[in-house]
């Protein structure tokens, strides 16, 4: 047994064990451990967003005579302060119109784009997905392909809104709905794997790093 | 005689051919392609792209890739400035340089012509939502069929006042461009106007400093509509941190403490999802979730009494507030919805059974 000399390895070691101490029960050492996490976080918050987005894109080319029309974009960020403001406290929409504003159009044009065209180009069988490739015999691969299309029209159909689930929509719902859950089992199973990799990584820490006991 | 013939082997390293420069199109400058046909030698291991500037006498390396490499992509480049290049062919001892290309200049374009299939669907989903849109203005009562999990609202709101519990409303973790984050407010507000009817207590932490901003706005909005202005506190909505598990951590706290009789998970979520859940689900809570996140639906759907799939977040906004820019929405996408099936359903049948090549109008799309 070989126990870390380094006192933030000590540090680091006692504020995992006092989180985990959440699996038994909400206690004081949790609670310092949560209080002292957020805390520090929201400091770095400030430093990072100081350090790194501020001085770089703001403070640093505008001190040195360049993009000044970061200034005026500057003034419209500031406006989010006004909410202390009563008064003029209204003024707080236009910063919050432009950030909508601009997400609107970037995303909106992406999301068609990779989400409807590129999906839909993905979806529709055609001659050639009953090829034989790499992937695997011609009349397999096309089975699969089918059975996407099936999946896509039944699950899209059970999110159709204006309709009830009556009469043929019914047993299309009921058909997306297993497609839709099937899908989550994968998902889950996936998810579930890769959360207990990063508790193997916490336990490698605290045997390893820590108490010495994995080599 | 055997040392002229490997002398003669090793000096005939054929050269790539057909060098080609040229600006990278529908981009915003400061790259050129390069592209050349391979050396016809089996033997060779890399290429190695050298470029010229004009007026210039030196060749400089700027890349090397390996040899199935048919192509480079130069985006160390100036605008405006013409550059020419040459490729050199490489084996384990020997190399063979082309010709030099012709010369090329990056230029930065106005518009991305490989968008247009883009543009076309966004005009056809625009005029769809906005002729629904109209159609909700004129009459409010469009049918949009009613969603098991929003049942569960009144029924949880009633329980926490009964208990005479606090209400926990996360309206996820994501910034306020987030299309789940705008649905996740909207039916905050809901929810805050039967809280303020109610007068049941309500806890809203945020993590993102404008949809902290936003959530406020809309809260004590809802208690003035409520008709109950006075009941709003600044304690109700306070924002924790921007730090993903530091909120995460921070909300248990919460959960475990203060012992809400209902958690409300609407929004978009990532990693903390199951934290939450979890969390909730221990301390006896009603639990109601709903995301877009697709790989954090199953620890919804697994550990909360009801659940959003999807869509039925959007839709439960719209369904809560039957605000006509809502419902229109959600009517667009449904027509929008009738669209891609046609799609699918008319282009899958053409090229099964006339052959038809439906895709290559897709072939072009980025």
């Amino acid at each position: 047994m070989n126990v870390a000399a380094d006192p933030w390895v000590w540090v680091a070691a006692i504020l995992t064990l006092a989180v985990f101490s959440f699996l038994y029960r909400e206690n004081p050492f949790y609670r310092f451990a949560e209080h002292l996490f957020v805390g520090v976080s929201n400091g770095y918050a400030i430093t990072f967003y100081f350090h790194r987005i501020l001085m770089p894109y703001l403070i640093e080319p505008v001190s040195h005579g360049r993009d000044l029309w970061l200034i005026a974009i500057a003034m419209v960020g500031m406006l989010y302060f006004t909410r202390f403001i009563p008064k003029v406290s209204w003024l707080v929409r236009i910063p919050i119109a432009v950030v909508l504003g601009y997400s609107s159009g970037a995303y909106i044009p992406r999301a068609i784009d990779a989400q409807i065209l590129q999906q839909l180009r993905a979806t529709i069988v055609t001659r050639s997905s009953f090829a034989t490739t790499l992937a695997g015999p011609g009349w397999q691969l096309g089975v699969w392909s089918i059975i996407i299309a099936l999946g896509v029209i039944a699950t899209v159909t059970y999110f159709f809104f204006s309709a009830e689930q009556k009469g043929i929509l019914k047993p299309i719902s009921r058909i997306g709905i297993i497609f839709i859950m099937v899908g989550f089992g994968a998902s889950f199973g996936y998810t579930v794997m890769a959360r207990i990799s990063l508790f193997i990584g916490r336990l490698q820490f605290l045997l390893g790093d820590w108490l010495g006991l994995l080599r | 005689m055997l040392a002229p013939i490997s002398f003669l082997l090793l000096v005939t390293l054929s050269p790539p051919q057909d060098v080609m420069a040229r600006d990278r199109p529908n981009d915003n400058g400061k790259e050129i392609s390069v592209f050349w046909s391979p050396s016809g030698d089996t033997g060779v291991t890399s290429y190695r792209i050298l470029r010229q500037t004009e007026g210039q006498q030196s060749w400089d390396t700027v890349g090397m890739v390996g040899r199935l490499a048919r192509s480079y992509a130069d985006t160390d480049v100036e605008d405006g400035v013409r550059y020419r290049y040459v490729v050199l062919a490489a084996s384990e001892t020997e190399t063979a340089e082309s010709e030099p290309s012709d010369y090329a200049v990056s230029t930065p374009q106005w518009f991305d012509t490989d968008r247009i299939p883009a543009l076309f669907g966004v005009a056809i989903f625009t005029f769809l939502i906005v002729l629904a849109t109209n159609l909700a203005r004129r009459n409010r009562n469009l049918f949009i069929r009613r969603i098991s999990g929003l049942d569960a609202v009144e029924e949880a709101l009633g329980r926490a006042t009964e208990m005479g519990r606090p209400i926990l409303y996360v309206p996820g973790l994501s910034s306020i461009a987030d299309v789940a984050t705008i649905a996740s407010l909207n039916i905050l507000g809901e929810v805050a106007k039967k809280t303020a009817k109610f007068g049941t207590p309500l806890m809203v932490p945020l993590r993102d400093p404008i949809v902290y901003t936003v959530a406020r706005e809309v809260v004590k909005e809802s208690y003035t509509t409520a008709g109950r202005p006075d009941a709003f506190s600044q304690d109700m909505v306070f924002f924790v941190t921007t730090q993903q598990f530091a909120y995460a951590a921070a909300c248990n706290g919460i959960m475990v403490r203060d012992r809400p009789a209902t958690n409300f998970f609407i929004g978009m979520f990532w990693a903390e999802s199951l934290i939450l859940a979890e969390t909730g689900a221990t301390t006896g809570a009603i639990q109601i979730a709903g995301s877009d996140a697709i790989h954090q639906l199953p620890f919804f759907i697994t550990a909360c009494d009801y659940t959003l799939i999807g869509e039925e977040l959007y839709a439960a906004s719209a369904y809560l507030s039957r605000e006509p820019l809502l419902l229109g929405s959600i009517k667009g996408q449904d027509y929008s919805k009738i669209v891609i099936l046609t799609v699918i359903v008319l282009g899958t049948m053409l090229a099964l059974l006339a052959n038809v090549q439906v895709l290559d109008w897709f072939r072009s799309i980025r």
